[in-house]
């Protein structure tokens, strides 16, 4: 289910606070958070963020595009890499 | 009779003809006659010029059905795509993109199920 349109979205308040700090000195830095839970909002636009994944900090460059999604959706936290014999098993299938 | 571009069956009834366009189903369609005001008993073969512009009209202003509808839906997945969402993701690998399990079940996005080491040859 979605969230009441009445609370607004979720950003975590310390992030917010950097966002608006930074934008407000207009540097460019990369800021580096655990916060996946927080929305992407209009003022994240254009800054670079370093998303925690559980092990490292994944590098989310916020576009247009992106607002209304969380963080973490762009921060992938499971590497997939094949099954063993997937290639065999294609090879079999011809 | 046609809407939408597309041959409405001519023996069936309306509310089921009008599920035969992409983009209405069963609610959309009852909506439909209920605010156009004809009978969703009638047959396809029988509904009036009157009735067919009406229903037209009213599609035209509030739906998007067949390929505008298929448009958009393609354009939002591939929106998620491109941003490298997560959700874009599973899109591009084929899978469940809600959250869905995938160790067993899944098929109808997997495909049929491809069996790993197969028959055993004696």
């Amino acid at each position: 289910m979605s969230r009441s349109l009445k609370k607004g979205p979720f950003v975590d308040e310390k992030l917010m606070k950097k966002v608006l700090l930074m934008t407000e000195k207009n540097e460019k830095k990369v800021i580096k958070t655990w916060s996946r839970r927080s929305t992407i909002v209009p003022e994240f636009i254009g800054i670079t963020f370093a998303v925690h994944n559980g092990m490292k900090f994944i590098p989310v460059y916020v576009t247009e595009n992106m607002v209304g999604h969380k963080l973490g959706e762009f921060s992938a936290t499971r590497t997939f890499r094949a099954h063993s014999g997937a290639k065999k098993e294609v090879t079999k299938q011809k | 009779m046609r809407i939408a571009g597309v041959d409405l069956p001519l023996n069936e009834r309306i509310e089921s003809g009008l599920t035969k366009i992409y983009g209405i189903g069963r609610s959309a369609s009852k909506r439909i006659l209920s605010e156009t005001g004809v009978d969703p008993n009638k047959r396809v073969k029988s509904l009036t010029d009157e009735d067919g512009l009406k229903i037209r009209s009213l599609i035209d202003k509030e739906f998007t059905v067949e390929g505008d509808l298929r448009r958009e839906v393609s354009l939002s997945i591939k929106r998620l795509r491109d941003i490298g969402s997560y959700r874009g993701t599973r899109h591009k690998l084929k899978l469940p993109a809600r959250g869905q399990r995938t160790r067993t079940n899944a098929r109808t996005r997997k495909g049929p199920k491809k069996s790993i080491g197969g028959l055993q040859k004696k």
